[in-house]
């Protein structure tokens, strides 16, 4: 399904992403790890497509499509997902509103009919209660006077509505607690079939308790240096990154 | 022109000075030495008493009218142009204006594809349909479309019930005691330097008397009084609504429109008796510049109602896109008891744009209440200020005000400006007034995007979540033209 090959990418003119392979099938859990300033959320915000990120080198393939050539909006309708790590408050736009004009922003382009009043609502109540959240919140404007867990949780909800094929999750455990992360890591997991597939971008192994990742990568200083099944993740809990690092430095030196 | 001989009538004094009259009259003669051919369609640039006796004449006006403009004239040769406005502009070279040509019909083009093609996109955005692009445009229209016109029907039902809709010449004409009554009522002309010049030169406007108990049935537009003629340069309009009476009035239009005449300086006054109560909603997007902030209209605008009777209410709504430069207060003057006022703004600012915009609530009278919603979008290298004033006098009480200002901007050129001025005389008044300011990011844009909204209907979305109040107040056609307007106004400002 996605396919990245020799990714870089700049921020602000300085090089984050040094040159990343990644392959993920439909159907796989992939869990991106690493320190603070590794290129963990930078590399979920370019597959997005977000501005502020530059790819110089490398390239990026959806379902067989050059992703870099696509706008933001249209690879949310080819079937990206991204659930922000820090997600946007927008006053004056309802939550009902949002999700219906991305609903049938997906749908369009799918050549889908427009989902109707009551077919939206349905689905709404369905997904929410998946994520034990109350049906008012749909009637305040988006993330406005949420709570961290809140926003996270809406945008778990969001991904449930919207169905897509590739869910980016950027660091959705931050802030959550042990509730939360149960909630939430339930959502993902209703959310996962054979055809879609999920990759997980976080700091902690917690996370990978709940949802339970096919493959391991580490990454470090905008490169995968390491990669794994579930179990590298619980040596990295043990052993913490400097471990790798090590590893790495010999690498360097040999 | 003949000149007729006063010699052979020497006999008969009072003749003899008629004839003189006459000769002078008809010659247009005039002791600064300077000839006005009074069959002329346009008169020569400048301003003096002349070009005001010229204009009062052309309209035959009767002799109250023109004193009326004389004496509003010489006083505004002793006014200094205001300079205290947040805006900039070129000084205004009041000589080099020409104050009056006829009405004249807009130049008739053969169909549409003669038109200029970026003003026939525009409609199309607007969803304006077909026949009134060509009205629009000064395309013929089919006489059988004419004369089956929405227009004909219109008038049939006001002459019924007694509502006078006209131009303020014909009311000149047909109902001049009205207008005297009023006429300068609400708005004197000493009430600032460019009410004094509109007294001096208007041009023509909208009047409209609803009568004791009457609700008038629908809408009055502009557009339909208008037709086809040029826009006016110096608008007045003046509205009375009697004692139980209702309408809603609807002026401007969201199309574009293009005027050789730079400077507007309009002045409407609105008079509400007892128990009545007037809508008035604007819509105006009068060319605003080109990109690089040159061209585009002054629209200099004195808006004011005066609450008289008890119970009296008005309700002022605006969506200004247009102009180089907005400068205007729609105000409401609170005399009568329990009267209420109302004013729901969104004022658009992109490119170079500018606008110092607000308004003015005068409580007077006891229990009266009045709400300001204002909301201000600034994009581009524009600049929008927002300009306040809630006054209670001493022997108000009871006043009750509720003020809302918000600004939006949108990219970091923008800029967005406050000035609420609060003076209370009366200490059972109750004042709220509540700020915000907000900026549209590239942040919030992306996230939009992101869920497969593009970066213009993500604009567009925030936008008008931003001023749905304010649509609310707008009469239903009017709120969807609206949000058109607004979504074309900010294409191309998140870049």
């Amino acid at each position: 399904m996605l396919v990245i090959k020799n990714l870089k990418a700049n921020v602000e003119g300085k090089e984050i992403l040094k040159g990343i392979n990644l392959e993920i099938k439909a159907g796989e859990v992939h869990a991106i790890m690493g320190p603070n300033g590794s290129g963990k959320s930078t590399l979920a915000n370019v597959l997005a497509g977000n501005g502020g990120y530059e790819v110089t080198d490398g390239e990026i393939y959806f379902e067989g499509k050059d992703l870099v050539e696509l706008a933001p909006e249209d690879r949310a309708r080819e079937g990206i997902f991204l659930a922000f790590q820090y997600p946007i408050e927008i006053p004056g736009i309802s939550n009902a509103t949002f999700l219906k004009t991305a609903l049938n922003e997906v749908r369009k382009y799918n050549g889908k009919p427009e989902a109707t009043p009551k077919e939206f609502l349905d689905l709404l109540k369905e997904k929410s209660n998946v994520l034990g959240m109350d049906p008012q919140f749909i009637s305040r404007s988006v993330n406005v006077g949420f709570s961290g867990g809140e926003k996270k949780r809406n945008e778990i909800l969001q991904m449930l509505m919207l169905q897509p094929k590739l869910a980016l999750l950027d660091e959705t455990d931050s802030g959550l607690d042990i509730d939360a992360l149960k909630i939430v890591s339930n959502g993902v997991n209703v959310f996962k079939n054979k055809d879609n597939a999920v990759l997980l971008v976080t700091h902690y192994q917690r996370l990978l308790n709940y949802i339970v990742p096919d493959y391991v990568h580490v990454l470090s200083k905008g490169r995968i240096i390491k990669s794994g099944g579930k179990e590298l993740a619980l040596e990295l809990e043990e052993k913490g990154y400097d471990w790798i690092k090590n590893d790495e430095l010999i690498e360097e030196i040999v | 022109m003949e000149e007729i001989k006063t010699n052979s009538l020497k006999e008969n004094d009072d003749v003899s000075e008629d004839m003189q009259l006459l000769n002078d009259v008809t010659k247009n003669e005039y002791k600064w030495g300077f000839i006005t051919d009074i069959e002329s369609d346009t008169a020569p640039k400048g301003l003096n008493e002349e070009i005001v006796r010229f204009i009062s004449m052309k309209k035959e006006e009767p002799e109250w009218m023109t004193e009326w403009r004389l004496k509003a004239f010489r006083h505004w040769e002793k006014m200094e142009e205001p300079k205290w406005p947040n805006v900039s502009y070129p000084k205004i070279d009041f000589q080099n204006i020409i104050y009056y040509s006829a009405p004249k019909k807009k130049p008739q083009l053969e169909s549409l594809d003669e038109v200029d093609p970026e003003l026939l996109k525009t409609f199309e955005k607007l969803g304006i349909p077909l026949e009134e692009q060509k009205i629009l445009s000064g395309v013929a229209v089919d006489a059988v479309f004419d004369s089956v016109s929405v227009a004909t029907t219109f008038k049939e039902t006001l002459k019924e019930k007694g509502i006078i809709f006209s131009s303020v010449s014909d009311a000149l004409k047909e109902n001049p005691e009205l207008v005297k009554k009023y006429l300068g009522s609400v708005v004197p002309y000493t009430d600032n330097y460019y009410a004094a010049l509109n007294a001096a030169v208007f041009s023509d406007g909208s009047f409209v008397y609803i009568p004791k108990g009457v609700r008038c049935p629908m809408e009055l537009s502009t557009y339909f009084r208008i037709n086809n003629e040029e826009t006016g340069q110096f608008e007045r309009t003046l509205i009375i609504a009697e004692d139980d009476s209702y309408v809603s009035y609807l002026e401007g239009c969201t199309a574009p429109i293009r005027d050789t005449n730079q400077l507007h300086a309009a002045v409407v006054e609105l008079v509400i008796l007892e128990n009545a109560e007037i809508k008035y909603s604007t819509v105006q997007n009068w060319y605003p510049g080109n990109s690089e902030g040159k061209g585009g209209i002054y629209n200099f605008v004195t808006k004011r109602a005066a609450c008289r009777g008890n119970h009296s209410k008005v309700s002022w709504t605006q969506v200004e896109t247009g102009s180089a430069v907005t400068w205007k207060y729609p105000s409401c003057i609170l005399q009568g008891d329990y009267s209420v006022g109302e004013f729901y703004s969104v004022a658009v600012t992109n490119n170079y744009q500018q606008a110092d915009t607000g308004s003015k609530m005068i409580h007077l009278g006891k229990n009266t209440s009045s709400t300001i919603i204002s909301k201000g979008i600034s994009a581009g290298k524009s600049n929008n200020s927002y300009r306040g004033l809630v006054k209670v006098g001493k022997k108000a009480d009871n006043a009750r005000n509720f003020t809302q200002c918000d600004s939006m901007l949108m990219g970091d050129k923008c800029g967005a400006h406050t000035f609420p001025y609060i003076e209370i005389e009366n200490d059972t008044a109750r004042v709220e007034h509540e700020a915000t300011t907000s900026k549209v990011g590239e942040d919030q844009i992306f996230y939009l995007n992101q869920r497969g909204i593009s970066s213009e209907d993500a604009v567009n979305m925030i936008v008008n979540g931003f001023c749905k109040e304010v649509f609310n107040n707008l009469p239903m056609e009017f709120a969807v033209e609206a949000q058109k307007l607004l979504a074309i106004s900010l294409e191309s400002s998140v870049g």
